[in-house]
C-alpha cells in the first residue's frame, strides 16, 4: 500500500476486524480517508465495502449480533470506543444510501428537520439554510416552486439529490455515499457525479460504488477490496493505470468479478 | 405437453373455479339477505323520532336517542382509552422490543385476547369493577370496551410499524436521530393509515358489541350524561326490544340494528381506503 502521507488523514483506519455473528466479513483493514478528498471503494459483491462504510458511523450499532475490532480515528478519537456519542458522530459523518429514502415529509422538512435537530434557528435563517441545502445538491431550481409538497413525490434521482441535500444540511465532516446512483437512470447518475465531486471541495468523502468508471470519475483514491481485505490502495490514477497487485489488474479489466 | 394432459388439466381448472365460485355466491347470499332483511325492516321504522325522541314505554312512541348517545359515549371512551395502550404496547412490540422473549410473549397473549369471547370480558369487568362498586354503569362499560379495543390496536400498531422499511430507520439513523424522534416524527407517519385503519377496525369492532355491556352498562330508560349510572346503549337496547313482545319496540330494535350495521359499515368502508392510501404511497 502506497499512499502520499503529506496529506491530513480525515479518518483513519486500522486493523479493523467485523463480524456479523460468528462470521468475519472484515479481516484486518487499514487505510485513511484524507481530507477533503474522495475516496472510492471498489470490488465485486460481498467483498466487504458497504460493511466498511457502515462501521465508519457505526451503522452496524443498529444490530445487535454485530461488532466490530480494532481503532478508527477520526480527527484522532477513536469512534469505535464505547463512550463515544453515536448521534453527535452520526451528525458529524453523514450517510446516504442506495435506495433514495425521502421522510414522508415535505421537501421543506425533508431538510428543515435535521437542521432542527441540532440548531435553533430563527425562521429566516432556516429558510436561507433549506435553500442553501437544496442549492448544494443541484436540486433547488427543480423544487423551489413546490417546497412542501411531499419528498416522495419527487422522482428517483431528485429523491436522492434530496437525500443528499438533507445529509449536507446538518453541516457533517466526512460523507458516506453507498451506492449513491445505482438505482438511477444515466442523467440522474451524472447529476450526482457532478454533485459529489463539487462536494469534495468542502468535505471528506467516502463512496461505495459497483461501477468502476464512476470510481475513475469521480473518486482520488481507490481501495480495492476482495474478500473482506483491502488488496490495493492508491491514488485514484495510479490504481487503474498501472495497479501493483494481479487481483487489481484483474478486476479492473473485467477478468473476474 | 400431450393434448389430453391439457384437456384434463383444462376440466381440473374449470372444476375448482365452478366450486370456488358456489362457495362464494353461497356465503355471499347470506350477507345479501340479512342486509336486505335488515335494511327492509329497519328502513319502515326510521324517522326523525328515532333521533330526537327517548326509548319508549312498552307501547308508546318514541326513538332511540339516549341509546344513541350512551353509545357514542361508551364507544368514544372506551376508544380513548383503549387506542394510546394499545398503540404504546405496538410501538414497543415493533421498535423496542422487537424480536426479545416478553414481545413474542405478549403478541400470544394478545392474540388470545383478540379472540376471546366478549361476554368473558364483560363477565371480567362485571367481576372487578361492577361487583366491586355494587352498581352497573357506564364506566363499567367503557372498561369493557377498551379492553377489547386494546388488542386489535396493538395488533395493527405493531404490523404496520414493522412495515416501514428498514432503509428509512437506517436513514433516519445516519442523520443521528435518537429513536425516540425517530419513531413520533417519522415511522409513526409513514404508518399513519395503517394506525387510522387500526383504530378505525376496533371501533367497529366494539361500536355493536352486546355482551360486553350486559354485565357492565347494563341499559337505561332514560336519558343520562351520568357515566357513574347505568347508561343506555343502542346493542342493549336492540336485544331488550328485538325479545319484546311489542309491536314498537321490535320496530325500533329493526331501526337501531340498521343504524349501527351502517355506522359499523361505514366505518369499514372508510377504514378500507385509508388503508389503500397508505400502501399506494
Amino acid at each position: 500500500m502506497t499512499a502520499e502521507s503529506a496529506l491530513a488523514q480525515k479518518v483513519t483506519v486500522r486493523d479493523l476486524k467485523f463480524f456479523y455473528g460468528d462470521t468475519l466479513a472484515l479481516k484486518s483493514i487499514s487505510l485513511p480517508l484524507y481530507e477533503k478528498k474522495v475516496t472510492a471503494f471498489i470490488g465485486p459483491s460481498g467483498c466487504g465495502k458497504s460493511t466498511l462504510l457502515r462501521v465508519l458511523n457505526r451503522m452496524y450499532d443498529l444490530y445487535p449480533r454485530q461488532r466490530a475490532e480494532g481503532v478508527v480515528l477520526l480527527d484522532g478519537e477513536d469512534i469505535l470506543a464505547p463512550k463515544t456519542d453515536i448521534n453527535l458522530l452520526r451528525s458529524r459523518i453523514g450517510m446516504v444510501f442506495q435506495k433514495p429514502t425521502p421522510f414522508p415529509m415535505s421537501i421543506y422538512d425533508n431538510i428543515a428537520f435535521g437542521i432542527k435537530l441540532y440548531e435553533r434557528l430563527p425562521k429566516a435563517e432556516l429558510d436561507q439554510r433549506v435553500e442553501m441545502a437544496l442549492r448544494g445538491a443541484a436540486l433547488w431550481d427543480e423544487v423551489k416552486d413546490k417546497l412542501q409538497a411531499s419528498g416522495l413525490s419527487l422522482s428517483g434521482g431528485q429523491q436522492q439529490r434530496l437525500c443528499i441535500a438533507r445529509t449536507v444540511a446538518i453541516q457533517p465532516e466526512v460523507i458516506l455515499l453507498d451506492e449513491p446512483a445505482s438505482a438511477l437512470d444515466p442523467i440522474s447518475t451524472a447529476k450526482v457525479e457532478e454533485l459529489i465531486d463539487e462536494l469534495s471541495a468542502r468535505y471528506t468523502i467516502a463512496i461505495v460504488t459497483h461501477n468502476m468508471q464512476q470510481a475513475a470519475r469521480v473518486s482520488d483514491y481507490t481501495a480495492f477490496m476482495y474478500l473482506g481485505s483491502v488488496i490495493e490502495f492508491d491514488e485514484t490514477s495510479k490504481l487503474f493505470t498501472a495497479p501493483q497487485q494481479k487481483q487489481t489488474q484483474d478486476y479492473i479489466t473485467g477478468r473476474f468479478g | 405437453m400431450s393434448r389430453t394432459l391439457r384437456t384434463r388439466r383444462k376440466i381440473l381448472s374449470l372444476v375448482i373455479m365452478g366450486l370456488s365460485m358456489a362457495a362464494t355466491l353461497f356465503g355471499l347470499s347470506f350477507l345479501a339477505m340479512i342486509l336486505g332483511t335488515l335494511l327492509f325492516k329497519g328502513l319502515a321504522g326510521l324517522n326523525l323520532a328515532v333521533f330526537t325522541q327517548m326509548t319508549p314505554p312498552p307501547g308508546a312512541k318514541g326513538g332511540l336517542l339516549n341509546a344513541i348517545a350512551g353509545s357514542l359515549v361508551m364507544t368514544t371512551g372506551g376508544v380513548l382509552i383503549g387506542a394510546p395502550i394499545g398503540m404504546l404496547a405496538g410501538i414497543y412490540m415493533a421498535e423496542y422490543g422487537k424480536g426479545t422473549r416478553l414481545t413474542i410473549v405478549v403478541r400470544f397473549i394478545n392474540d388470545i385476547l383478540l379472540s376471546a369471547p366478549s361476554i368473558i370480558i364483560g363477565l371480567f369487568v362485571y367481576e372487578i369493577y361492577v361487583a366491586e362498586v355494587g352498581h352497573f354503569s357506564g364506566i363499567a362499560g367503557i372498561i369493557a370496551l377498551a379492553i377489547m379495543v386494546v388488542p386489535v390496536v396493538v395488533r395493527t400498531t405493531e404490523d404496520m410499524l414493522l412495515l416501514v422499511p428498514g432503509t428509512l430507520k437506517e436513514a433516519a439513523a445516519a442523520m443521528g436521530l435518537p429513536r425516540s424522534i425517530f419513531i413520533r416524527r417519522i415511522a409513526l407517519k409513514a404508518a399513519r393509515a395503517g394506525l387510522i385503519t387500526g383504530v378505525l377496525l376496533a371501533v367497529a369492532r366494539v361500536s355493536g358489541e352486546t355482551a360486553p355491556l350486559l354485565f357492565t352498562a347494563l341499559s337505561n330508560q332514560f336519558w343520562s350524561w351520568n357515566i357513574n349510572a347505568p347508561l343506555a346503549n343502542l346493542p342493549m337496547a336492540i336485544f331488550q326490544f328485538a325479545l319484546s313482545p311489542y309491536k314498537d319496540w321490535q320496530q325500533l330494535a329493526w331501526t337501531g340494528a340498521l343504524l349501527i350495521t351502517s355506522a359499523v359499515l361505514a366505518l369499514s368502508i372508510t377504514a378500507r381506503i385509508l388503508g389503500a392510501q397508505g400502501t399506494r404511497k
